[in-house]
């Protein structure tokens, strides 16, 4: 498949009165075309930060990108000037922000903000703007456009201001949409539209989608590969039946194990122990370890490279290298991958 | 289970008059009953009145009307000061937002103290710092954090204090106001397998209200399930989940995320149309044991 934008060991990191936080520690991924890619992780695991890499909005002077690339359409987005930057930004790559009640402007009607990107990046006049944002509002399934259009976010409600939202992102028809936890602010049946919407405008315009969120089920539905993040790093990235049937971090046994799911028993919740390590002085070896029950002495010593599980499937854990001790994982976890090991055996060994 | 109500909640009615001529139903008739040593959920979209509804219970609000009688007496009509002290050392509240509940400038200790002062319930200066110690221990805190401050936690160590706060006057009654939506998920878990935990070891009554469903079905042992200020369903938290009869409730249960993407793929959405639906001459009634549906005669003689 063709990918259509790479990043190859990036780090961020942030100066504070305390020091220097390393949010984001050497991140390697990339996005094909018109496929959606899921990180998950939990706050402060450098999710947010990487996608804010992509669109150039690191907050200088304190944030600072030291080393690694991000290639779009063979530009290295990383060596951009802030200008070059704003030509790409909402047009090529553009963001869904996790609040609609924040990320819109509380004294601009939504045709204007929806005009707005479409006037400035494809030079186009007022009245074909309007057309457009016009035929973006139907699209996005807000009814009644003809009166939307000259309305204020406050006259939405909070379903129909994410698709507003969703309809700025998608005015000037971006090659990569990144949705920053587009639905954790929305209760479960708007999210389930939100989520319809954005897979049905994908297959209509072949959109790739970087998707974050902590909410696994919502991965389950929208992801085609999974990327888990811990500590600024991805441990475990792989395609959604890799990650969820077929696990193999320790940090994703215990992310899976800590859902209860519909059908789940009276047994109790696998919780992470302990709290996610304090980045401005990482810890050594494995950022995990000192939360995994099923840490080696050597995650204590050195980081664990990314092992090659099968093509399309990576993670790095000490676990995987050919000296370990065989483990077992819970019994949550093992759950899912005899419904994996059924009908993917043969896929993938 | 042992079937001794402890709470009692009659057609209880929660309206908030914005102006003149409009009057907001926050709730809008509601009848349950909680019986002592359950958990028992309330679910439902945000708006649907199940905060208000755990704020009128603990008297944070003076309802309407209705009653709501805990353990045999009605709270609202508590006039003394001594009834209303000994009424608020029972029932204890935990909020959603770690962050706005706890006070920015009392120290950890202060706060969990507060409650013991207020009721009296240590004699002297070494056994209140004890029992506040003690009470960091509980919930899985310890004894160095009681000098320190919020700010120098995380929200699942806040909530944590938050718990302690709630337990420190040994109540009977806790209403958990979405604690755990605050929180990331591996954080979440370990806050409700706390409060499972605690509720073993000291016989509590939780009254759990959330908007995700699969937390409420892990830890409740019943579930009402709210929609525009009134409960459209009630049973048993399986019966619910697998035998859902109400159109809302099948609509929310299924959109629920579910972390498997095979389910994933073939789920059917059920669409509630909000607009249409009319509750007129619906009242809650049994259709088999414990399982109780808002729903007309006609409606109650086809489900029957």
């Amino acid at each position: 498949m063709d990918s259509i934008l790479d990043v190859n060991n990036l780090h961020v990191t942030f100066d504070t009165y305390g020091g220097s936080v390393q949010a984001v520690r050497g991140v390697n991924f990339s996005l094909n075309k018109g496929e959606t890619l899921a990180i998950v992780g939990e706050s402060g695991s450098g999710k947010s930060v990487t996608t804010k890499a992509l669109m150039g909005l690191v907050a200088k002077p304190a944030g600072k990108i030291p080393k690694g690339e991000i290639l779009f359409e063979g530009k290295d987005l990383t060596k951009l000037s802030n200008k070059q930057m704003q030509k790409i930004r909402g047009k090529d790559i553009s963001m869904i922000f996790q609040d609609p009640m924040t990320s819109l402007n509380p004294t601009m009607k939504v045709g204007k903000q929806i005009m707005e990107g479409l006037i400035l990046h494809q030079n186009q006049s007022k009245q074909e703007a309007k057309k457009r944002a016009l035929e973006l509002l139907q699209l996005v399934g807000i009814p009644d456009p003809e009166k939307r259009i000259n309305q204020y976010p406050h006259q939405f409600s909070g379903g129909m201001r994410q698709r507003v939202v969703i309809a700025i992102a998608l005015a000037c028809n971006p090659k990569v949409l990144i949705a920053d936890e587009p639905t954790t602010a929305l209760d479960v049946t708007i999210q389930a539209q939100i989520i319809e919407l954005m897979k049905n405008i994908q297959k209509k315009m072949e959109t790739s989608i970087i998707f974050i969120t902590h909410d696994l089920g919502v991965v389950a539905n929208v992801a085609d590969r999974v990327a888990v993040m811990y500590a600024g790093k991805i441990v475990e990235i792989g395609t959604v039946d890799d990650v969820f049937y077929n696990p193999k971090h320790p940090y994703t046994w215990g992310l899976l194990g800590s859902m209860p799911t519909v059908d789940s028993q009276e047994e109790k919740l696998i919780a992470i122990p302990g709290t996610p390590p304090d980045l401005i002085h990482p810890p050594k070896g494995d950022a995990f370890a000192a939360r995994n029950e099923f840490a080696l002495a050597i995650d204590f010593e050195e980081e664990p490279p990314m092992f090659q599980v099968s093509d399309s499937h990576y993670a790095a854990t000490w676990l995987l290298h050919e000296d370990a001790p065989h483990i077992e994982p819970p019994e949550a976890v093992k759950r899912r991958m005899k419904g994996f090991s059924t009908e993917g055996d043969n896929k993938n060994e | 289970m042992n079937k001794d109500k402890i709470l009692e909640v009659k057609e209880l009615k929660q309206h908030f008059r914005t102006s003149k001529k409009s009057v907001i139903k926050a709730v809008d008739g509601i009848s349950f009953d909680i019986y002592r040593g359950e958990t028992f959920g309330l679910v439902g979209e945000s708006g649907c009145g199940k905060s208000t509804t755990g704020r009128t219970i603990i008297r944070l609000y003076d309802a309407t009307s209705g009653e709501v009688k805990f353990n045999g007496v009605d709270v609202h009509s508590l006039k003394s000061k001594q009834e209303i002290k000994s009424f608020n050392r029972q029932m204890q509240m935990i909020f959603q937002d770690p962050y706005a509940s706890l006070n920015p400038r009392m120290t950890v200790k202060e706060i969990i103290s507060e409650g013991i002062d207020i009721h009296g319930l240590a004699k002297n200066e070494k056994e209140k710092t004890d029992r506040v110690h003690e009470l960091l221990e509980t919930v899985g805190l310890n004894k160095e954090h009681a000098s320190r401050y919020p700010h120098e936690f995380s929200g699942g160590q806040r909530q944590r204090i938050g718990i302690a706060r709630a337990l420190a006057v040994d109540p009977e009654f806790i209403i958990a106001d979405e604690p755990i939506s605050a929180l990331d998920v591996s954080i979440q878990a370990q806050v409700v397998n706390l409060m499972k935990e605690l509720q073993q070891k000291r016989g509590l009554t939780y009254l759990f209200i959330a908007h995700d469903l699969s937390m409420v079905k892990y830890i409740s042992d019943r579930i009402a399930v709210m929609f525009a200020g009134r409960i459209v369903e009630l049973a048993d938290s399986e019966e619910l989940y697998s035998n859902p009869l109400h159109s809302y409730t099948k609509s929310l249960l299924s959109a629920i995320p579910v972390p498997d993407p095979d389910y994933e793929r073939n789920r059917q959405r059920v669409v509630f149309d909000h607009d249409s639906y009319n509750p007129e001459g619906a009242t809650l009634r049994e259709i088999k044991n414990g399982h109780w549906v808002l729903c007309t005669e006609e409606e109650f003689k086809k489900m029957k």
